[in-house]
């Protein structure tokens, strides 16, 4: 739904740019806006154009030539491979919110799809009734009571809260991917590349409901990161609004 | 003629039950007569977009409360509008809608809808049917529907996607424009949409 490119660059660039972000962020500081939530709507709205501008020269074309040449019983296969290599930290956070339950579920999931799933490439467990869950450390810290915060759209990796800008941070140093580099920078760099793309491209239907349905694209996708977000903090059943 | 009574009788409780046909179950027929047409139906497929609205008009907008929906949407300044504004605003934001959702259906590859267990009270009147979209290769998509209890049977006021509300998404968007234009500013803007999305489509179809 959002353009959010989690894991595709490294964390010490990316902390770099946060860094350099923050330079921009402070000179924004000044500006006063409305909407408690997002407090630097200003820094927000450029970083949302300049993220706009690349994805639409470099990355989108790239993500719908994917989505064009490789057919779907290999997409389902390159989801499944990323998402098995996702299921042990998911397990690990499922814990960490006391879902002990959920985790053994996880790591069965992990041990089913690794053998039976020839590396993660079927994803057998969902078919056998092994539940796929959605977890990840800014969920664990919101489950731990760490508000929110300021909304924030960065630059590569999209929209995050502050709390979610933590959780990535973590999310990333965890990722089994990313340590891939022990071996060979290369693969690393491949399998990187690979889920990134594959990612984008899972998001081009949500681009077209961007485009036709948005007054105003920027404050349609911070909105809808910030329900999706609470909806997945209550795995899915979030206490209805009363209004 | 006892079993004319009877028959008439039957007939009697059978359109009843069906003026109040529980809502999961209506969900559910909707669903399954707008796959079974989508399924069938290459134009649709390869991206007709007016051939799904067509569908959608004639299928799903007779279940659904669109007065609520933008009710909903404007949130507190629904009120202060007059009663013109409000009938005017209806009209705009439905054809968005459901311009903007039709489109999901040409997207149509063989997904399948889930229904959720669903438990009622009778006296329920505002309730919530819980599917799920599976396609292969992804996880599967939280799809619900909140729906309310009217005189003319159950409709549906709100549609969640992933946990993302179709309606209040629109809320900050909308309270963006009141503030700027007022209520009659955000009739003009949401209705410029439609005349740019209208153009855009008669263009691709040409």
């Amino acid at each position: 739904m959002t353009k959010s490119f989690s894991s595709g660059f490294g964390v010490k660039r990316c902390s770099k740019l946060l860094a350099g972000a923050f330079v921009l962020l402070a000179a924004n500081l000044t500006m006063a806006e409305d909407n408690p939530r997002d407090p630097y709507e200003g820094f927000n709205r450029t970083m949302y154009s300049v993220n706009e501008a690349l994805d639409n020269v470099a990355i989108k074309p790239v993500a719908k030539a994917y989505d064009a040449v490789i057919p779907l019983p290999a997409k389902a296969g390159i989801g499944n491979f990323f998402g098995n290599t996702a299921d042990l930290w998911i397990g690990a956070n499922s814990a960490m919110q006391g879902k002990f339950g959920d985790a053994g579920v996880d790591i069965a999931r992990l041990l089913v799809n690794s053998t039976v799933g020839i590396f993660g490439l079927f994803d057998v467990a969902s078919e056998i009734g092994l539940e796929k869950h959605e977890e990840d450390l800014g969920q664990t810290l919101a489950v731990w009571g760490v508000p929110g915060g300021a909304y924030f759209f960065w630059p590569f990796i999209g929209p995050r809260t502050l709390r979610d800008t933590f959780g990535w941070l973590g999310d990333s140093y965890a990722d089994p991917v990313w340590s891939v580099r022990n071996r060979s920078y290369a693969v690393r760099n491949t399998l990187v590349a690979a889920r990134f793309v594959d990612i984008r491209a899972s998001l081009l239907p949500a681009d077209k409901v961007i485009d036709e349905g948005a007054l105003d694209k920027y404050a349609y996708v911070r909105d809808a990161y910030l329900q999706r977000r609470r909806n997945q903090i209550y795995d899915g059943r979030p206490p209805r609004n009363i209004d | 003629m006892k079993k004319l009574f009877v028959l008439l009788f039957a007939g009697f409780f059978a359109m009843l039950a069906s003026a109040q046909e529980a809502p999961d179950l209506l969900v559910k027929k909707i669903t399954d007569d707008v796959l079974e047409i989508v399924r069938a139906d290459k134009d649709i497929q390869n991206g007709d977009t007016h051939k799904a609205i067509a569908l959608v008009d004639a299928k799903v907008l007779p279940y659904f409360n669109f007065q609520h929906m933008t009710a909903l949407a404007v949130g507190k300044d629904w009120r202060k509008a007059s009663a013109q504004q409000q009938q005017q605003l209806t009209g705009e934001f439905k054809t968005l809608l459901v311009r903007t959702y039709s489109n999901a259906l040409t997207g149509y590859r063989n997904q399948k809808v889930v229904f959720k267990p669903f438990k009622m009270n009778p006296a329920d009147t505002d309730i919530l049917v819980r599917t799920e979209v599976l396609q292969p290769g992804s996880k599967a998509i939280q799809l619900d529907y909140s729906l309310e209890k009217l005189d003319n049977g159950w409709k549906v006021y709100d549609v969640t996607v992933a946990g993302i509300s179709l309606v209040t998404n629109y809320r900050d968007q909308f309270a963006q424009e009141i503030r700027n234009g007022g209520m009659d500013g955000l009739i003009q803007t949401v209705a410029a949409k439609n005349k740019s999305l209208e153009a855009s489509l008669a263009k691709a179809s040409k």
